[in-house]
């Protein structure tokens, strides 16, 4: 079965063998190609879901978004980047200067790396690393790391605040996020992502509903977002860790966290919806990279539905949230998976997707009433009348 | 094949930072460049800043790091035991359970010794 792009590939390579460069020469040319084309598709998709960002969140409000220029205000995303490109460059006083230029560049490069894992079609990935996985988590982690560099480098209270924030909110989350990730390796017994894909004859969302919802809940708290938006919060520490950022800089942290919501719907899409199967897609693979646009972009307005329809979670229950609840639900369900998995060896399909689905079901029920019986104390505990301080009363002398 | 992928990631890696890179790089030649004192100085809300920024912080965040790399170091190691799952018996796998169980174990303690409590 052929495409575009290995066709493109193999041609480009007899060209560069045909020079007389030496075959490690063509082959790292031939690399920087290929990622300089999906790097540049990237950010030209990147500029466009400002677009979809500013006119899903006016639907969501009621308005009507950017409309003014050009149809449907699709050229707006352009002139925003145009203005950024112009705009003054401030640093402020005091800032570690290479830390604080190195943290916008390394949010977006860390999204961007990302992709080199992400299976785009059939037999079309940028590299299919045998630990797929931990290379994604490590990579990610790079992007947490980003933040934390701009929050302290800035001199800036507000952004040292952000970037503690950080150090407790979004290295937590990604406890649960290592554990869900761990549950489509172990179905499918392999850490490559591409490998997770092929062996998906049923999407493993059926097979593990619960970890697909646990890894969606910590990737949301990674990038950031609401509710999970403690780092950036406006309302309490004005921008988080860019409030010192003008410019380009702050438009390369915007960037990168809308493309890193993509790239999460990407990867969800990829280890839990079959990434880029779909119907025809043996026949013609170019298919693929439209089922995995479609899947990514579904799971992108899922994650911007969330992100304006919920408040900000307190910080003392984000942490709660984390460590009391999604922690423990995740390592149990790792144990029943894998007990389960190892249990139904040889039994049909049919037999093994409804076990799991209940077993998934009942363990996510059972930690829910377990956190609902919680929430019904803290709630009386709260509502109890607190000891307060009075004057004294003065003593009403009776008069007769 | 093996030094082929890493090749790729290697290329990667140099490739990905120049981008962005770029876009911080074209603002240099193309924006205005008029810092002054005032412009410089550090937002907060229009407050003067008072003291130094970069202070002693809290030992709480850094018990949530602590407890963090824990749990992150050692769920590493059940990746293995994961990839591996159709050549285990079920002996092995009970072992892996077993690994869980002690780490589920290290919550609890964490849970009951306060550490989890944002004060």
């Amino acid at each position: 079965m052929s495409d575009p792009v290995t066709i493109i590939a193999n041609w480009l390579e007899g060209l560069l063998l045909g020079w007389g460069l030496s075959p490690l020469l063509a082959t790292i040319i031939l690399n920087a190609i290929g990622i300089l084309v999906m790097a540049a598709l990237l950010l030209v998709l990147d500029i466009f879901l400002v677009w979809v960002e500013r006119k899903v969140v006016a639907r969501f409000q009621d308005r009507l978004g950017p409309n003014r220029l050009g149809p449907y205000g699709l050229i707006q995303p352009i002139a925003d980047v145009i203005k950024l490109l112009i705009k003054e460059d401030i640093t402020p006083r005091g800032a570690d200067r290479l830390v604080y230029n190195l943290a916008p560049i390394l949010t977006l490069a860390t999204v961007l790396l990302l992709w080199a894992v992400i299976p785009i079609m059939p037999n079309v990935v940028g590299t299919d690393l045998n630990v797929g996985i931990l290379y994604l988590v490590a990579v990610g982690a790079i992007a947490t790391l980003a933040i934390i560099m701009a929050g302290w480098s800035s001199n800036n209270k507000y952004a040292l605040l952000g970037a503690f924030r950080t150090v407790a909110q979004m290295i937590s989350y990604e406890v649960p996020m290592v554990i869900a990730l761990l549950i489509p390796v172990l179905l499918a017994r392999s850490m490559g992502v591409s490998d997770i894909v092929y062996s998906q004859e049923v999407w493993y969302i059926l097979v593990a509903p619960a970890a697909a919802l646990i890894f969606l809940i910590s990737s949301i708290a990674e990038i950031g977002r609401a509710p999970f938006d403690l780092v950036e919060a406006e309302s309490e520490i004005v921008a988080g860790f860019h409030i010192e950022y003008t410019g380009m800089k702050f438009g390369l942290f915007y960037a990168g966290e809308l493309l890193h919501a993509l790239t999460i719907g990407a990867l969800f899409a990829a280890l839990f919806l079959g990434g880029w199967s779909g119907p025809g897609v043996q026949a013609v693979p170019v298919l693929g990279v439209f089922y995995l646009l479609i899947k990514a972009f579904f799971i992108y307005w899922v994650i911007m539905w969330i992100k304006y329809s919920l408040p900000r979670i307190r910080i003392d229950h984000m942490l709660n949230f984390n460590w009391k609840f999604l922690t423990p639900l995740a390592l149990v369900l790792l144990l029943a998976t894998a007990i389960a998995d190892k249990a139904l060896e040889g039994s049909t399909t049919v037999v093994y997707i409804l076990v799991m689905l209940g077993l998934n079901i009942v363990l996510v029920l059972g930690a829910l009433a377990l956190a609902r019986g919680y929430a019904s104390k803290e709630r009386q505990r709260v509502g109890e009348p607190k000891p307060v301080a009075r004057p004294p009363q003065p003593t009403v002398i009776e008069q007769s | 094949m093996q030094t082929e992928q890493w090749l790729y990631i290697g290329v990667f890696l140099v490739l990905a930072p120049l981008l962005p890179a770029a876009a911080i790089l074209i603002p240099r030649l193309i924006a205005p460049r008029k810092p002054n004192k005032i412009k410089q100085d550090t937002y907060e809300c229009g407050m003067e800043t008072v003291g130094e920024t970069w202070i002693q912080f809290r030992v709480q965040y850094y018990i949530f790091a602590l407890v963090f790399l824990i749990f992150d170091v050692e769920l590493v190691f059940l990746y293995p035991w994961a990839v591996a799952f159709d050549v285990l018996p079920m002996f092995a796998v009970l072992e892996g359970v077993l690994f869980v169980a002690i780490l589920i174990a290290g919550l609890v303690y964490a849970w009951r010794k306060g550490a989890l409590e944002w004060r």
